[in-house]
């Protein structure tokens, strides 16, 4: 128990932290930017393998805290990615975008610690509900829709989980430990489970939301948003669902997929969003082939991938953040007003695209190898095939098309494209440097690893292998560049379902819904009092060791909410979702305060 | 600014740039076909000189051809296609 007394969670750092930042102004709030994910990464990086935080709720333990090599590595980069990502938002005003992506890296925390499939399942919804702000506060006409979509997506995801889990309570009688599943004969709640995880891993059917989303998110919101929820599915699947026969075949039809959408899209951002699904397949393709070897390399192509990723996103985000835009036919010839963010970027487009000294090379092709070592060849060829499309489009048509190529640019964005202010690119800077670092110096990577690396990138048949595939796509890209230039289209892909499916619905619908919303709101008057007292008296059975001093006055606030609830349901949906997030942060961060105090 | 006037003295020599990324090209796989083993190769055809070359263009031209093949079938559509949502 004593070293448990000890134990703080990394995400109730960062919780705290987003608590601050309002309160904050000027150089106290960039000093507070600064420490707290610092702050999270030198705890991750203090801890040791074991269980921790095991808390009591009604009649069962929940685990908030497994530490082993698997939750680790993914600890590291994600606390890692914090870092980056607050230093290239260290200039946004907005307090609201702080402790939104904070409280999102929290949930992705929370899941890659979590010892069992209740407290997965709540940090899963914590990152959902807080990373949709980072869509909303961008304020443009089209953002309010895009979050909504977002939201409606993964919301179906996270039932489709918690009835996996439920189902999976009844089936083990109330073991919901988060190990292994049986992925030769999976039941309902696997595939329940599994349907989620795949979900958030953007798989095809189920991915349209990302593109869609990330692309509508703010600049410094969607370098937070293309490293957590993706890689948090891929840890999830690499702990659920490692050795799924159905993961290889669909890893590999992501990685082509992603790669296809990307030769027809516009917006550069949006076709990094493409590219996402693509590498995830890779990953997923991984964990679909399950071998040791195979599991360390979708554990070290997703550190690679979300510092590359990131990366990527910074530089497409500091044209956005300089010029206003993000199409290839509004850009153009660039390299003279922003040199440096092409530098940087063009560094992300060699490490995603595997050349030698860079990230990609070394954890990419653990995969692929292994793809081949077991005999997968149209899988392994297949991923190669991706290979070639990823250099494509993410290491030359968007650098070509932004710098270089015919400048689309209109008067007033060539005037105010500039490389961005100096937090923006000191943040590319690092990770750039650590992007080259990891191609060239694999021992930090390969030792993080869950199990023992046998594995040396830096064959002479390797290497020339891979600079005949990637020149010879350049030669192909130069050759055919007139077929590869974009055009101001977009790409129907499966969000047209529900975009256009939802516009029928609503217009059958519109009186019976008019008719649902005077009655729901005549019932949150009614029975929204009552149902906060019995809240109240639930927390206060539970958490009266810790805190029973408190329980009467928590009592009357919460009376008091139940009036305020009614009329902040009136308000805008996104309020109230914000209310109900900070009322669940609130509620954890109270119970892990009192936890710690008195375990 | 040196990234600047670096990008722009290769500019100014297009054709000296292109003829030396071509003799690179054929270096890789004169290089490839004389220099590397073949004891890392997984697949009969990988054997043959510069198969990854090859690969590496034929894929390049398929994945370009196949996705606007894909997109003239109805699926680039123009940006105001879903109105403002």
């Amino acid at each position: 128990m004593a070293m448990t007394d000890l134990w703080m969670h990394p995400a109730l750092t960062l919780l705290l932290g987003a608590a601050l930042v309002p309160f904050l102004r000027g150089r106290a709030r960039s000093v507070l930017l600064v420490t707290v994910p610092v702050l999270a990464f030198l705890q991750v990086l203090a801890m040791e393998p074991g269980i921790y935080a095991s808390v009591s709720f009604l009649d069962r333990e929940l685990v908030f805290g497994r530490v082993d090599r698997l939750s680790q590595v993914f600890g590291h980069i994600m606390t890692l990615m914090c870092i980056l990502g607050s230093l290239y938002a260290l200039h946004v005003r907005n307090p609201a975008e702080h402790a939104a992506a904070w409280t999102y890296v929290a949930g992705s925390l929370g899941v890659i610690y979590a010892g069992d499939y209740l407290v997965l399942f709540l940090f899963w919804e914590l990152m959902a509900f807080s990373s949709v702000f980072l869509i909303w506060l961008r304020r443009e006409p089209g953002s309010p829709g895009a979050g909504y979509r977002y939201l409606l997506v993964h919301v179906a995801g996270g039932a489709a989980l918690l009835g996996g889990i439920i189902l999976r309570w009844q089936a083990t009688g109330g073991d919901l430990t988060f190990t292994g599943l049986d992925v030769t004969n999976p039941d309902l709640s696997a595939w329940l489970i599994l349907a989620g995880f795949l979900l958030n891993a953007a798989v095809p059917p189920l991915h349209a939301w990302l593109p869609d989303a990330y692309s509508a998110a703010t600049v410094t919101g969607s370098v937070f948003l293309c490293a957590f929820t993706t890689k948090t599915a891929v840890y999830a699947l690499c702990r659920g669902f490692a050795g799924m026969e159905l993961l290889l075949p669909l890893g590999t039809v992501m990685a082509i997929y992603g790669v296809v959408y990307a030769v027809l899209e516009n917006d550069a951002r949006k076709l990094l969003a493409y590219h996402i699904i693509s590498q995830v397949g890779y990953m997923v393709a991984g964990v679909g082939l399950g071998t040791q070897m195979a599991i360390n390399g979708t554990c070290a192509h997703a550190f690679a991938h979300i510092l590359y990723k990131g990366l990527l996103f910074m530089g497409t985000g500091s044209v956005l953040q300089m010029t206003g835009k993000s199409r290839f036919t509004e850009l153009g010839g660039l390299y003279r007003k922003m040199p440096w963010a092409f530098v940087f970027t063009l560094v992300g487009g060699l490490s995603i695209s595997a050349f030698p000294l860079f990230s990609g090379f070394v954890s990419k092709s653990m995969i692929v190898a292994e793809g081949f070592e077991e005999g997968r060849t149209w899988a392994a060829f297949g991923l190669m095939l991706a290979s070639s499309g990823t250099f494509l489009h993410t290491g030359l048509k968007v650098p070509y098309f932004i710098w270089f190529g015919r400048n689309n640019c209109s008067p007033e964005t060539w005037q105010r494209a500039a490389d961005p202010p100096w937090n923006m690119m000191a943040a590319m800077a690092v990770t750039s440097v650590l992007c080259i670092g990891i191609g060239c110096y694999t021992p930090y990577l390969y030792n993080m690893l869950p199990f023992v690396v046998d594995y040396h990138p830096y064959t002479a048949y390797h290497v020339s292998e891979t600079l005949q595939i990637l020149l010879f796509t350049a030669l192909g890209f130069f050759l055919f560049l007139k077929w590869l230039v974009p055009t101001p289209t977009i790409s129907l892909d499966m969000d047209w379902f529900y975009r256009m499916g939802g516009r029928a619905v609503a217009a059958a619908a519109r009186g019976p819904i008019q008719a649902a919303d005077t009655f729901i709101g005549e019932c949150y008057r009614l029975v929204g009092l009552a149902g906060m007292l019995l809240a109240a008296r639930a927390s206060a059975w539970f958490d009266r060791r810790a805190i029973d001093g408190a329980v009467d006055g928590l009592a009357l606030a919460v009376r008091g909410l139940g009036g305020r609830l009614r009329r902040v349901q009136t308000g805008r949906l996104q309020v109230n979702i914000f209310s109900a997030v900070a009322v669940i942060v609130l509620l954890l961060v109270i119970y892990f305060i009192a936890y710690t105090l008195n375990p | 600014m040196i990234i600047v006037r670096f990008i722009e003295f290769l500019r100014n020599r297009l054709r000296t740039v292109i003829l030396f990324c071509l003799i690179l090209l054929a270096l890789l796989v004169l290089g490839d076909w004389l220099l590397v083993g073949r004891e890392h190769a997984h697949t009969a055809a990988e054997r043959w000189p510069g198969f990854w070359s090859l690969f590496g263009f034929a894929v390049c031209v398929v994945i370009i051809f196949v996705s606007k093949w894909y997109g003239r079938l109805g699926i680039m559509k123009p940006e105001d296609y879903y109105g403002d949502d």
